[in-house]
């Protein structure tokens, strides 16, 4: 953040010259603005956590952690298999999704860098990053669900990889060109190949700033509900195959939400408040992570 | 042998390394890296095997237009260009015409960004240029929170709070003071797309206000002293230093959120009324593009409801896809030649 660095040197009556009352108000009015504005951006803010803890922590208990849903109007019951298939559809993602990231990262900084074909790979990334993520779900849709005959695990697996792919490509490019490039030389002085060095030196300078990336992508799609809702589609009870339905956190919060039963909103509350609390955490990790290594460093 | 062409002068230069890097040097003498033989082979299939990475973004970018294009071609084929000027949604007779959803994606995301740009500019300029130092970085943490809450929490908190707060007190207000500009007419429900648009208005602010901060940041600091050694007060500095020379990368942010807004799904379609039909007052329930996808896609029963459906999407698509790219054009001609910063 740059601060004044000059010391302007003025003639002594400078501060008696007259602002007009007009601009000194103007001033006023513009500064009053925009705290106002910042008062009115952090408000929700406020108002969301607020509700969402208010609400959520009276539902949490052991039974909404460790049991699945009871049916419609029957109090008790939990999230269980929701909050296990939200994690286990976010590890098909990773499986496709952060090899292709890191592997188009690595491309882009060690081999592409400036090149024509580098900027549309970069170019290419940034559309995809900017697609809608219902239309993702459209495609997962037509790839798995409609060749494997049904809604499955897998298929939301796939959705949330193509949206990961992009965060992480630009994230890995970006913290391995701040690995300073005398590094590679000194490795590629020694005689080690290019592919080890850009494995087992560049990658792992840069690796704080790549795990960075990578939970970024996680907290972004890990409370993506649309591209789910024909994928994945959601499931009462438990499911651990790969080509059935299957219950995810965020999904079950937009059930529940939109259904006529308050024993079914309280427990969308509680859902909310267990899937926020997964993404402030891995973000605050991020920050801390970011605060220490590359990011940091290099700057 | 290689140790002694490290000694030898003048090749890079005497740089100091950061930390990391001689912990990595130092973890790599336990662990040999030279292993020995010839190393070509192994070269070309890793960089191979990274170009097919790099490959496979453009590949999911083709999949995804292929996919829309195919899927929709019996709609495209049954109702040509007409399919966005009919207003009919009739999925038991097949009739289908996407002009009502066009409309709400386009209404919403508008009265998003009208309540969002003054709040995110407002939010940028008090963040860069008025806070004192130490509140800077919490701040802007703060705001961008914002973003990282998930749609489907947004959707949740804005039907069991936003709209009963709208329908008790905000829209009776609005239809008695402001009820003459027809704006503001029909049963107070509380859903509908005014609820919309202030809950997209509330997921944009992040996107805009960070844009905006990032090209704010990219004015050089000798603008705004230069202003102030004229005798500016601090908001004609802010007005003629920095606002103008950012308004480019501003206007690119906006854009950025207009993107955003035009393919939100889950918080629209909680609070819209997903109710197909064109109506003037913003009291009304409307149905939104990415929304009647959402709800309809899984229930579709015929394969030209299906298709219809899938056009609505490839419409979505490329709206957005070109709305990015003149985002991502308008912000880079505003930072280019700067160097990356972190965020805050």
């Amino acid at each position: 953040m740059p601060e004044p660095t000059a010391k302007v040197m003025l003639p002594a009556n400078f501060a008696d010259a007259p602002i007009s009352l007009y601009r000194r108000g103007l001033n006023f009015l513009v500064t009053f603005a925009a705290v106002g504005a910042v008062v009115m951006v952090l408000l929700p803010l406020a108002a969301v956590f607020g509700y969402l803890i208010y609400k959520g922590i009276g539902s949490i208990n052991w039974a909404f952690l460790t049991q699945i849903p009871k049916p419609p109007g029957e109090a008790g019951g939990g999230m269980a298999n929701a909050i296990a298939g939200s994690v286990y559809i976010l590890m098909i993602a990773s499986v496709f999704g952060v090899p292709l990231g890191i592997g188009a990262g690595i491309y882009l900084s060690e081999y592409g860098r400036g090149t024509r074909f580098g900027n549309l790979i970069r170019f290419t990334a940034d559309v995809l990053n900017g697609v809608p993520s219902i239309i993702v779900g459209i495609v997962a849709y037509g790839l798995v669900v409609l060749s494997q005959g049904h809604f499955s695990a897998l298929a939301g697996g796939v959705a949330l990889a193509i949206m990961m792919v992009p965060t992480i490509t630009r994230t890995t490019e970006e913290m391995l060109l701040l690995v300073p490039q005398i590094v590679r030389e000194a490795a590629y002085g020694l005689g080690v190949s290019k592919w080890r060095t850009t494995l087992s030196i560049t990658l792992r300078t840069a690796t704080s700033g790549v795990i960075t990336g990578v939970m970024l992508a996680f907290a972004r799609v890990a409370g993506e509900t649309a591209p789910l809702l024909f994928t994945a589609f959601g499931n009462q009870y438990w499911n651990w195959k790969m080509n059935q339905p299957t219950a995810a956190l965020s999904l079950q919060i937009f059930t529940y939400a939109i259904s006529p039963f308050d024993e079914w909103h309280k427990q969308a509350w509680a859902g909310a408040l267990i899937l926020i609390v997964l993404i402030v955490a891995s973000v605050g990790a991020v920050r801390l992570v970011a605060n220490r290594g590359m990011l940091k460093g290099a700057n | 042998m290689a140790n002694r062409a490290l000694g030898a002068p003048g090749l890079t230069g005497p740089q100091p390394l950061p930390k990391e890097v001689v912990v990595a040097g130092s973890k790599a003498q336990v662990e040999p890296l030279i292993t020995g033989g010839d190393s070509r082979v192994a070269d070309r299939v890793f960089s191979y095997a990274m170009l097919g990475c790099a490959l496979s973004v453009i590949g999911i970018v083709g999949l995804i237009v292929y996919e829309l294009i195919t899927k929709s071609n019996l709609s495209w084929h049954a109702f040509g260009l007409k399919f966005f000027f009919r207003s009919e949604w009739d999925p038991v007779n097949d009739q289908f015409g996407a002009l009502p959803f066009v409309y709400g994606t386009l209404v919403s995301s508008a009265l998003a960004l009208l309540i969002a740009v003054p709040l995110a500019v407002g939010v940028a300029v008090y963040i860069t240029e008025m806070s004192p130092r130490w509140l800077r970085g919490s701040l802007a943490f703060t705001t961008e929170l914002l973003a990282a809450i998930p749609s489907v929490i947004y959707g949740l908190w804005a039907i069991f709070v936003l709209v009963p707060l709208l329908r008790q007190y905000v829209q009776p207000w609005l239809a008695k003071y402001l009820g003459w500009t027809t704006l503001f007419e029909g049963p107070p429900y509380g859903i509908g797309m005014l609820a919309a648009g202030i809950i997209l208005a509330i997921m944009v602010v992040p996107i805009i206000s960070s844009i905006t901060r990032e090209v704010m940041t990219a004015v050089p600091q000798q603008q705004r002293e230069a202003v102030l050694a004229l005798g500016a007060t601090r908001w004609e500095m802010i007005r003629t230093g920095v606002l103008r020379n950012a308004r480019a990368g501003i206007a690119g942010g906006v854009i950025l959120g207009l993107g955003r807004a035009l393919g939100e799904t889950m918080a629209v379609t909680m609070v819209i009324g997903n109710r197909p039909e064109i109506a003037k007052s913003l009291f009304a329930p409307g149905y939104t593009m990415a929304s009647v996808i959402a709800n309809e896609f899984s229930e579709a029963t015929g394969d030209l409801y299906l298709s219809a459906l899938v056009e609505v999407g490839l419409a979505l698509f490329i709206v957005t896809i070109i709305v990015n790219i003149v985002a991502q054009f308008l912000v880079w001609t505003v930072t280019r030649g700067t160097p990356a910063r972190g965020n805050a």
